[in-house]
């Protein structure tokens, strides 16, 4: 029998693509259940009416998919609640129709574009997460410039920055060097260090101010607490 | 004015309203719409301070007596520009429209600059309404709300090329400041509704008109940071910048104003409260108060009681061709802790 957990545990792997941190821990998911003959039942919230369609479509395709691919699940039902858009998605989103399609009209393709937009902007964001500390502990930006992957210690911060490059298809092994451009993963060259660090502490600082936004939102929205939510890692 | 500690700040409120978003005008049908509106402004009046929040029936619709009160008796709002939004889709009357600030406007002369606005989808209409709202009103910017739902279409950029009529209309018609604000439906929908590429675009070819990005391109401050870096006509304006994260996170509140000043610099940032959202009151003490909070902070340029005044008022006031007492006024240039963007020197010869 599959138990709540497993499935809650799929959903963390489900992120907001634009805040890059998952729908669990953000407070997304209302509630969670799965009956005994394996359907598997999510409701997932927001933390306005008009938050964008796309990303919103974005984390209820990825749930649906996750949750779908629970050993034990033999249905699976995402609901989200209390969008301006909250038809369309669950209804395109439960027939496996595309985006495109499920907004007559009103698009002209795929999301595929704009989720790689954004996980370069995450890949910017945990490359700051990575090099901060290092600055901050004394790392000249050239030293940082002949660093490899492998050589900053390990920790989950690194691991996020290796896993966004991957997802990019970009360089992610321990060999390979710690700062590279987010578009074709060449190594940032000592000159364009100090911009490229600098940029990539601003799009970090702008990824977390909005989740700080978009929490601060939800629990105006919402008294509950959602399944699986965490403290705001500050 | 606000006084604090010998010093006197002009203030100029660079981002109110005066609407009306009770549900006698909530356009039928479209009920769901208008009330998800207000009540996600209402959410966001939330992240300010509790003693500072209203009831979600007094926050549907603001009253004339309230507002001067919140604004010039206690806010120490000087001069107040009205940005319009009309969202006639949703409000039988607007939400908030040119027609309905002009009612104040035309009440209490000097108290406040009225704006109005433009959708290029309203085609040669919306022009004569534009041409007709500068004669009647002497309006010298607008607000545009590229979100805007109308018979279907989910918004519009400022690249389009009726948009260009408009904004070149604005050129003829002497409208220096354009305020540009992204919600987050647009046309396509798949692609980035924050996107700002187009207003990127529309301030290279616009040279003459200045650019304020409301919000400071919030949920995007990082591209509009970028963007401004590079085109010497772009503005941040800090409405909800101020609102959402001085009181409700203080930590970000600091970085953002960090990378603002780096990257924009503190001559091209204006003041706004968002008012009804938030009141201009415990900001303008806030700001006056603000400085950041620890040494981890020690690599952003420096703010200076210049720097505040500038923000709170002087900036906006030379947008906007505002007198500003000589005693509220920074001493000439070249004056002590008056800084330029230290982004911009630290950058030159960098290609970006």
């Amino acid at each position: 029998m599959t138990h709540e957990r497993e499935v809650l545990d799929a959903l963390g792997t489900v992120r907001d693509p634009e805040l890059d941190e998952p729908v669990t821990s953000l407070g997304f998911v209302t509630s969670c259940t799965v009956s005994v003959d394996g359907v598997a039942d999510v409701r997932l919230r927001l933390p306005t009416y008009f938050c964008a369609p796309n990303f919103a479509w974005l984390m209820v395709a990825d749930a649906y998919d996750a949750v779908s691919g629970v050993p034990g699940v033999r249905q699976t039902l995402i609901e989200l609640e209390d969008h301006f858009a909250s038809a369309e998605i669950n209804r395109g989103v439960a027939a496996r129709a595309g985006f495109v399609q499920s907004f007559d009209g009103l698009a002209e393709t795929e999301l595929d574009e704009l989720r790689t937009d954004f996980v370069r902007k995450a890949m910017l964001a945990a490359t700051d997460r990575v090099c901060r500390p290092l600055l901050a502990a004394g790392r000249t930006p050239d030293e940082l410039a002949v660093l490899t992957l492998g050589d900053v210690p390990q920790s989950p911060d690194r691991e996020r920055l290796r896993a966004r490059r991957a997802e990019l298809g970009l360089p992610a092994g321990d060999d390979t060097p710690l700062l590279v451009d987010p578009l074709r993963g060449e190594a940032v060259g000592v000159q364009a260090l100090p911009l490229h660090l600098r940029r990539a502490r601003l799009t970090g600082i702008g990824m977390q101010a909005n989740a700080s936004v978009c929490r601060g939102m939800l629990r105006e929205r919402y008294a509950t607490i959602g399944v699986g939510e965490e403290e705001e890692d500050r | 004015m606000y006084e604090k500690d010998g010093e006197k700040y002009f203030v100029v409120d660079t981002h109110m309203h005066y609407w009306n978003a009770a549900p006698d005008n909530w356009v039928e049908g479209a009920e769901q719409y208008a009330k998800g509106w207000i009540e996600c402004f209402h959410a966001y009046m939330g992240l300010g301070p509790p003693a500072t929040h209203w009831s979600l029936e007094k926050f549907y619709k603001i009253d004339e007596a309230t507002l001067m009160k919140d604004v010039f008796e206690d806010g120490y709002v000087d001069v107040g520009i009205f940005q319009p939004t009309d969202l006639t889709e949703w409000y039988k009357d607007g939400f908030n429209t040119t027609e309905q600030d002009a009612i104040l406007f035309e009440k209490y002369p000097g108290k406040f600059i009225l704006n109005t606005r433009w959708d290029p989808r309203d085609g040669e209409d919306g022009l004569k309404t534009l041409r007709h709202n500068v004669e009647r009103w002497g309006c010298k910017g607008v607000k545009l709300y590229t979100a805007e739902w109308r018979q279907g279409s989910r918004g519009w950029k400022l690249t389009d090329p009726e948009a260009y009529k408009y904004l070149e209309a604005c050129q003829e018609l002497g409208i220096k400041n354009i305020h540009a604000h992204k919600g987050p439906t647009i046309w396509p929908l798949d692609k980035d509704a924050f996107d700002m590429t187009d207003v990127d675009h529309a301030a290279t070819d616009f040279p003459g008109l200045n650019f304020i990005v409301e919000h400071s391109g919030i949920p995007r401050i990082d591209d509009f940071c970028y963007m401004a870096t590079q085109e010497p006509n772009v503005y941040a304006g800090l409405s909800v910048v101020v609102g959402a994260l001085m009181h409700a996170r203080p930590r970000f509140f600091a970085r953002c104003m960090g990378e603002l000043l780096f990257w924009v610099g503190e001559d091209k940032m204006t003041f706004g409260s968002d008012y009804s959202i938030w009141e201009p009151k415990w900001q303008v003490e806030g700001f006056v108060d603000w400085d950041y909070p620890s040494e981890e902070f020690s690599d952003y340029p420096r703010v200076t009681t210049a720097t505040k005044k500038k923000i709170l008022g002087l900036n906006a006031a030379k947008l906007y061709d505002i007198e500003v007492p000589v005693e509220l006024q920074l001493p000439g240039p070249g004056a002590p802790g008056v800084l330029g963007a230290v982004g911009v020197e630290e950058r030159s010869g960098t290609k970006v």
